[in-house]
């Protein structure tokens, strides 16, 4: 099968730092890859790159979409390619409603369709719909409504950073409910985590380190090298390791990679 | 002259005056709807409603516990609007201020007096769709008896040209336990010369919220005064303040507020987007005179955020689709 997402040895420099260094990664079509690592391995970094967002541009290397170079793009070409992202800790926005906000990204919006993801999400529509997209709503409130937006826009592939994060735990089932029912209607999914348990619901897994990718195989793989050797060195630490505790600890992770 | 009528209930308001009056009516009456007015509200007796042109009153309806009493002078007109206290009005009290020339002054100097306990609206919608040299000036004092409240929205319609310079002074009195809302919208058409100046003074347990939002560009300017003053305990004020400025236009925001009372409360909110060469600027001023007050700012004045536009564009939208729907949003 040929890939629909291809990443060929890409660098990415923000100040101060090389956040991706080198990474390769394939995902196939309707299939959910999920990208464990550690906070501060370059996970986001890879989406927001993959995404084209500002201050992302790779100094080295490609990422080829459906088998066509899309390095250069911007973010609206990308979209309109079939990838979307939804961040971490989602935008607000002052006085755009929900409703509006979902069907934004739909092809042909329905009302149908944008109470279908509402509730995909876990959602009333009745509840939701009129609400503002801005600071009333709490933040597990915001990141369901980001994955209905997604779910919505039927992308071809979804790059969900850190879904889970802030989110119950019976919302974590319900998300990965989610992602298996968008792989099934087509959509590709690189869901990106530091829970390994959310490995589960992946068709194949990779692992990111220091900023590039040390591991790629099936879930269960990827979640025995993580959980016996990054989990480890975290602990080992006493701290995340990205912070600066000391030079020396800072340097080790952003040159070689915990790892190692 | 005097305009003072009671309550009829009008099949067709075109067909109950002469030719001249229909003709004038009709056009202001487009000018209204431009501007978001609904025409259904003005020709409903339940609805308490005042309709001038120029220097002209062409319609005043009073319901049950509203009078509106409006004099034609040299250039404007002025009005004085009382609700009897205890009253609840039920639907918003609609007012439409316009003038179809291209050039001329409207001045408009209205008092408002809500009786104690009382509960009205008011939708003001200010239509100038021609305008490329006139003044709209207002001059308004307002008093809000212990425990009644009033809110006023005002909907301004400039049209395309910018030639209109809109000038409208308030001073409130909120009493105890009264509450005054206030929002001035001027995000449809060109802007012009906006300057706003309002002065509130919050007695014990009044509460008044100011919000101006605004959108200019070209060569437009946009000056937003406002100051409140809670001078009695536990009073509370807001100032929302959110301006779009593009072009070579200039957004000022001057908001004052003062803690002069123990337990008074009082935030200003000001958020401006600025592109291509246009301006922002913001001053807050905050004045404690009582240990027991606190008054807080914030301002976020710039580009759009990075963040909101690369969500919005992650769901297909160009650039520029991305920036008028997060303006659009913040205005509305």
């Amino acid at each position: 099968m040929e890939p629909l997402l291809l990443v060929e040895n890409l660098h990415v420099h923000r100040p101060g730092a090389e956040v991706l260094r080198g990474v390769h990664l394939t995902v196939y079509p309707a299939e959910v890859h999920v990208l464990l690592g550690l906070n501060g391995s370059g996970k986001s970094s890879l989406a927001y790159t993959l995404m084209g967002c500002a201050g992302y541009r790779p100094a080295q290397g490609r990422i080829l979409f459906d088998g066509e170079d899309i390095t250069d793009l911007p973010v609206s070409e990308r979209a309109r390619r079939g990838i979307t992202l939804a961040w971490q800790e989602p935008a607000r926005f002052e006085g755009l409603r929900t409703g509006d906000y979902i069907a934004l990204g739909m092809k042909e919006p329905t009302l149908a369709r944008v109470e279908e993801a509402l509730r995909a999400v876990a959602l009333a529509p009745n509840a939701y719909l009129g609400r503002p997209v801005d600071q009333t709503l709490s933040g597990g409130e915001r990141k369901r409504i980001e994955l209905a937006a997604v779910y919505a826009m039927r992308p071809r592939l979804a790059i969900l950073d850190e879904p889970d994060s802030g989110i119950d735990v019976l919302g974590v089932e319900e998300i990965a409910a989610l992602i298996r029912k968008m792989a099934a209607e087509g959509t590709a999914v690189l869901l990106i985590t530091h829970r390994d348990e959310m490995a589960d619901v992946a068709d194949r897994a990779s692992l990111m380190c220091g900023g590039t990718v040390v591991k790629t195989g099936s879930p269960e793989e990827v979640k025995a090298y993580f959980a016996q050797r990054c989990r480890p060195h975290e602990e080992a630490l006493g701290a995340q390791p990205w912070e600066p505790v000391n030079g020396d600890v800072y340097k080790e992770v952003v040159t070689r990679g915990v790892c190692e | 002259m005097k305009a003072h009528m009671t309550p009829t209930a009008p099949v067709s308001l075109l067909s109950r005056r002469d030719p001249a009056w229909a003709r004038d009516f009709e056009a202001i009456l487009k000018a209204y709807e431009a501007a978001g007015g609904k025409v259904s509200a003005l020709q409903s007796d339940r609805i308490a409603s005042a309709v001038i042109s120029g220097n002209r009153v062409l319609w005043v309806n009073e319901i049950p516990g509203v009078h509106i009493e409006a004099e034609e002078t040299p250039t404007g007109i002025r009005a004085h609007i009382r609700v009897d206290p205890g009253t609840r009005v039920e639907y918003p009290v609609h007012l439409c201020f316009g003038m179809i020339p291209q050039e001329g002054i409207q001045e408009i100097l209205p008092t408002f007096e809500i009786g104690e306990g009382a509960e009205v609206g008011f939708l003001a919608h200010c239509t100038f769709p021609n305008a490329v040299n006139l003044q709209h000036i207002m001059n308004a004092k307002v008093r809000i008896g212990p425990c009644a409240t009033m809110r006023y929205t005002e909907a301004h319609y400039h049209g395309p040209y910018g030639g209109i310079a809109v000038l409208p002074t308030s001073h409130v009195i909120v009493e105890e336990g009264g509450r005054f809302e206030n929002e001035f919208n001027l995000t449809q058409g060109r802007v012009g010369r906006m300057e706003i100046r309002m002065e509130v003074d919050v007695a014990a347990r009044g509460v008044a919220e100011l919000v101006v939002k605004a959108y200019g560009m070209g060569e437009d300017y946009i000056r937003a005064e406002e100051t409140i003053r809670l001078n009695g305990p536990d009073a509370r004020g807001l100032t929302k303040t959110r301006i779009a400025v593009r072009d070579r236009a200039v957004g000022e925001v001057y908001t004052t507020t003062e803690g002069n009372a123990p337990g008074a409360r009082g935030h200003m909110d000001c958020t401006e987007i600025v592109r291509g060469e246009a301006v922002g600027r913001n001053t807050p001023v905050v004045i404690v005179r009582n240990d027991q007050a606190r008054v807080t700012h914030e301002a976020a004045i710039g580009s759009v955020s990075r963040k909101e536009l690369e969500t919005l564009m992650a769901r297909g939208l160009s650039e520029d689709e991305a920036v008028d729907i997060i303006i659009r949003g913040m205005l509305a």
